[in-house]
């Protein structure tokens, strides 16, 4: 088909023979004859309608639940009509990199406004243009702590543990060690923290809330950190910040997390966004893009990418991150969600999550489920029972409802959010009382 | 170009002040100048040990980032932190603004004077 | 123009949210205290504001854009469209395998035409780009020669005409990088090569056509060379767009490679991002993929855990609307149509190459591949117009400018990727601006230095940003 490429055949003609080849095989002739392809064993070409009838099938096959119950690190959120027409501008769309800042000052503001949205919510100094997803998020951030006398990494098992395996694998690479602090009562073991982090530690790394939902004791989690000379990171839930302490008022030195639960679609795990910030002391640390402002040489307010020096197209070998394509589009997209819904939404959004979690919670432990947990939850908790959970989840599958996050045997992982209802809500309890009954 | 006969030179543009047993370490005119308008460095810490042709620090202008090499071996007996905060001041007084000095100073036999420097830098151009 | 935290009022605010239909909880401890600067404007102004932004950036679709390396081609309008249908953008990617058949069979058709694309036996869509690619290939060849106890291969080879990502790419999967130079075709230097292979080689990483966009026919050698050697060999996939279907990696010899589905397989870069960076690898590394790839058992799809994998390296399946567009825009090419691409691809550049050479001094005057780098060193030297100067000229015309500065290996480099979607009409329209950008830089070197002339804002003040950061708007 090559349908995307305008010329027509006799142009393609015309235009070899102009600067002087033959034909096509002519212009390849560099190309060693022992490597050249005979033949690419794909499908051939599809016309537009046979290709949109092909894809939109695949989407077919997937089961579209009624309610979502499952969280564990994609969460399901309503995303504002507008979120979703502004990020598909084709501007944006299309752009490449803001390297022309002539020219890209649309996406290098869009930026910057990011970048001070996610100060705002995290309270710290500098925040990078994003990586790619919570996950790297947390690894880039435990490479920043690192340096020649402090190079052990001390990573909370309340982790998500889809982040502690990217951590592990950043690290593997690194030749890095990392070393994992127990929970207690489903938040980390801060005691045993302080008993295993010893002088060469670079870091300790917490989730708030934590995988289980718990809320940490961010402040003690800090001062352990810092009496060994470490630094904290906090892997945070960026809709618990409208309400909860920001990591600054922890004693954070980096905020990360994933983006994915402002504006953006759970859609099989990406694209997402990674979100990192520090206090100013770590800015020269911090990977990947940053937007600065500046003034042109009008005296005109603009923006640029700054700090380049740091980065791999310039340091190459001595860059402390590869990083160079980012997620800047959805960047973007959480940029927009948090102005259409403001300070005011993002509370109200925060507190609903709150109070529908809880609402959940007391009517599962009416209907025959425990709590596993004590303390206070954002908008997680575990239950077990003595009912296999794969017995409850499958009654929840068979009413098109995607029930709670399996842990084990008899432990699920559950989540609410704004979009819940009560009634879906009471029905989720009456399917899994008739389940314990 | 200001090349001040009372010190002494690299060929990779480090002037080196010797006094004594400690030598005081910066970039020349000459590399300021060709580097542009510095935006950072990154200097060692107090206490570490540093060799004659090895790198100790780095300047970044805007869109390069290039290795200062030690004149002499030595140790760090000190850091010049306020061309950290102001990297400005190497492209305004390159002289002046020092990058750190060194105790215990060895391996000064390679360096060059201000007229053999002078005459490298045609040479180079 | 204003920021988004500089417009509206107090009080303005969308109605997003119903009303709480269950009763309030009030949690205790850890509230924030910090006060929260968010915008608070109506609709109708947050629109706007992101329409001027909008305005005030340049995409494919606003001109030309031949920005060397990066492969900016037209992003067809149905991938878009496919990417936002509910029945994948609804899909949590924790739910059962059996409700996700469909996000399953996009991944396993688009690895599996990955794979025959590069010429590779297995292939991962976790990476989230291509220098995600890159770290993740790196780690294969490191899990590799772990696994063979062969723990003293800790060097990476990379000539100095590479991309920066390759060289950080190596340093973060431990590796020590080894810089050899390239000779005077921009192509690697073997006897450089033989000298620098040995006992402690990890591998190699090239990208083939080069940076300079030089296909290097002595590629069987170069493989040959680094194997003899026990080395693995890497494709740095970025220029795969040159030779898809005209030529796979797999059959130059290379054992892992990363694609970039947002360079390649034209899915837009979205200002940065999102990209997706799929590794591929012969079978030998396959017991080392992360995440899961996804296979199909009889009719059905399923999650497939390597036996002794690297881990993750992101969290979840990878950019997977990302790989939709990607499998979208294959599904309509086809194998003619992957074929007809590279072949336009290539055919472009050397139109421009051709008939810019009576103006510009190309860096390497040979046939190129899918693009080309002109060299401004004379014009430099002679009348101090850079390759800046030329690039900031091309603003004013509405053409974005080609990559600059960049392979290092080249002074006052410019390179031009025109890609196949782009007009005989638009090509020589751009010649001739080329053309009138000389002439005027030979005539009238002060306006050519002071462009743009009618961009939103003139050339930034770079120093004053870098050595005085602000790097978040102040309340």
């Amino acid at each position: 088909m090559g349908r995307y490429v305008p010329n027509t055949k006799e142009e393609q003609l015309k235009m070899l023979n102009e600067i002087g080849y033959k034909d096509f095989d002519d212009l390849f002739s560099v190309i060693p004859e022992s490597v050249r392809l005979k033949n690419l064993n794909l499908e051939e070409g599809k016309s537009e309608l046979e290709t949109a009838t092909i894809i939109s099938n695949m989407a077919s096959k997937n089961k579209q639940y009624k309610a979502i119950y499952r969280g564990a690190g994609a969460y399901d959120h309503y995303i504002p009509s507008i979120v979703k027409q502004i990020t598909s501008k084709e501007e944006f769309v299309t752009a490449y990199t803001p390297y022309q800042a002539e020219i890209s000052q649309g996406i290098l503001q869009s930026i910057f406004e990011y970048q001070t949205a996610i100060c705002q919510l995290t309270g710290m100094d500098v925040s990078n243009a994003c990586v790619y997803d919570g996950g790297t998020a947390a690894a880039e951030a435990c490479a920043m702590c690192k340096d020649r006398k402090h190079s052990v990494m001390y990573v909370s098992e309340s982790t998500d543990p889809k982040v502690v395996s990217v951590i592990k694998t950043y690290c593997f690479g690194s030749n890095t060690e990392v070393k994992m602090v127990p929970t207690k009562d489903g938040v980390t073991d801060l005691d045993k923290a302080k008993e295993m982090m010893t002088e060469g530690a670079a870091c300790l790394y917490i989730q708030q809330p934590n995988f289980f939902g718990q809320i940490e004791d961010a402040h003690k989690a800090a001062d352990i950190a810092h009496g060994i000379g470490a630094k904290l990171i906090m892997g945070c839930n960026p809709m618990s910040l409208g309400i909860m302490e920001t990591p600054r008022e922890a004693g954070a030195d980096i905020a990360v997390g994933e983006g994915q639960p402002l504006g953006l679609p759970i859609a099989f795990g990406g694209p997402y966004v990674g979100f990192m910030a520090c206090v100013s002391d770590m800015m020269r640390k911090i990977p990947g893009r940053i937007v600065g402002q500046t003034e042109d040489h009008d005296g005109n307010r603009a923006y640029v990418l700054t700090l380049q020096a740091r980065e791999q197209h310039i340091r190459r070998e001595k860059a402390s991150s590869n990083i160079c394509s980012n997620e800047a589009l959805c960047a973007m997209t959480v940029s927009v969600y948090l102005a259409a819904v403001g300070k005011v939404g993002l509370e109200e959004a925060a507190h609903q999550c709150v109070n529908k979690s809880h609402y959940l919670l007391s009517e599962l432990e009416k209907a025959g489920l425990k709590r596993v947990y004590n303390g206070e939850f954002f908008h997680e908790f575990v239950t077990t029972s003595s009912v296999p959970a794969d017995k409850i989840l499958a009654a929840l599958e068979a009413k098109n409802i995607l029930g709670g996050y399996k842990l084990s045997d008899n432990e699920i992982l559950w989540c609410a959010t704004e979009k819940n209802t009560k009634a879906s809500m009471d029905e989720v309890a009456a399917i899994v009382k008739e389940v314990c009954a | 170009m200001n090349t001040p006969a009372e010190l002494k030179y690299t060929k990779t543009h480090e002037w080196v002040k010797i006094e004594g047993n400690t030598a005081t370490i910066g970039l020349t005119d000459f590399a300021q100048s060709e580097l542009g308008d510095l935006v950072f460095v990154n200097l060692p810490e107090e206490g570490d040990a540093v060799t004659a042709g090895d790198v100790f620090a780095d300047v970044e202008s805007v869109k390069a980032v290039s290795d200062v090499n030690c004149p002499v071996t030595g140790e760090v007996a000190e850091i010049n932190e306020e061309i950290l905060d102001e990297p400005a001041k190497i492209n305004e007084a390159p002289y002046e603004a020092w990058f750190i000095k060194v105790n215990n100073v060895t391996d000064t036999e390679d360096l060059m004077t201000a007229d053999e420097y002078d005459k490298f830098c045609e040479s180079e151009k | 123009m204003e920021l988004i935290f500089e417009i509206g009022e107090a009080g303005r605010q969308l109605d997003i949210f119903p009303k709480c239909d269950v009763p309030e909880v009030k949690l205790n401890a850890n509230l924030r205290k910090q006060e929260l600067h968010l915008p608070h404007v109506s609709e109708q102004e947050l629109s706007r504001h992101y329409t001027k932004l909008a305005k005030r950036t340049h995409g494919v679709n606003d001109g030309f854009y031949p920005l060397g390396s990066c492969t900016m081609k037209y992003n067809p309008k149905i991938d878009e469209e496919m990417a936002v249908l509910q029945g994948f953008t609804g899909v949590h990617p924790l739910a059962p395998v059996e409700a996700t058949q469909g996000c399953l069979e996009v991944m396993e058709t688009l690895q599996k035409d990955l794979a025959e694309i590069a010429g590779m036996d297995a292939v991962t869509l976790q990476p989230a780009a291509g220098a995600h690619g890159e770290f993740t290939g790196l780690l294969l060849i490191k899990a590799y020669h772990e696994s063979r106890n062969d723990m003293k291969r800790n060097k990476i080879i990379v000539p100095d005409s590479a991309h920066g990502t390759n060289p950080a790419s190596a340093v973060m999967a431990g590796f020590e990088v080894i810089n050899i130079p390239s000779d005077d075709k921009g192509c690697v230097d073997l006897d450089g090569l033989r000298a620098a292979v040995g006992e402690d080689t990890a591998g190699l990483m090239l990208t083939n056509p080069n940076t300079v966009g030089v296909f290097d026919k002595n590629i069987l050698e170069i493989t040959k060379i680094v194997h003899d050697a026990g080395g693995l060999c890497y494709y740095d996939g970025a220029n795969l767009n040159a030779v898809m279907g005209q030529c796979r990696p797999g059959d130059m010899g290379f054992d892992v490679l990363h694609i970039n589905l947002h360079k390649t397989f034209a899915t837009p870069h979205g200002g940065g991002g999102p990209g997706s960076g799929p590794v591929g690898c012969k079978a030998f590394l396959k017991e080392f993929l992360p995440g899961f790839t996804a296979v199909k058992n009889g009719d059905a799809y399923d999650k497939h855990y390597a036996a002794n994998t690297i881990g993750n390296v992101r969290t979840m399946a990878g950019n997977f609307l990302v790989m939709v567009k990607a499998l979208t825009y294959i599904t309509t090419l086809g194998k003619e149509g992957i074929k007809e691409a590279s072949s336009n691809a290539v055919l472009n550049a050397n139109y421009m190459r051709v008939k810019l050479s009576k103006t510009y001094h190309m860096a390497y005057p040979v046939t190129c591949m899918h693009e080309f780098v002109m060299t401004l060193e004379e014009e430099h030297k002679q009348i101090n117009i850079a390759a800046m100067d030329i690039a900031k000229a091309m603003l004013d015309y509405g053409i974005h400018p080609p990559t600059m500065y960049f392979p290092l290996i080249v002074h006052e480099a410019l390179m031009v990727e025109p890609t196949e979607t782009e007009t005989k009409e638009e090509m020589d329209h751009v010649i001739n601006v080329l053309k009138e950008i000389h002439d005027k830089a030979e005539s009238d070197p002060d306006y050519i230095r002071n462009s743009p002339h009618t961009t939103v804002i003139s050339r930034p003040d770079e120093v004053k940003a870098a050595r005085t950061p602000v790097v978040a708007y102040e309340f």
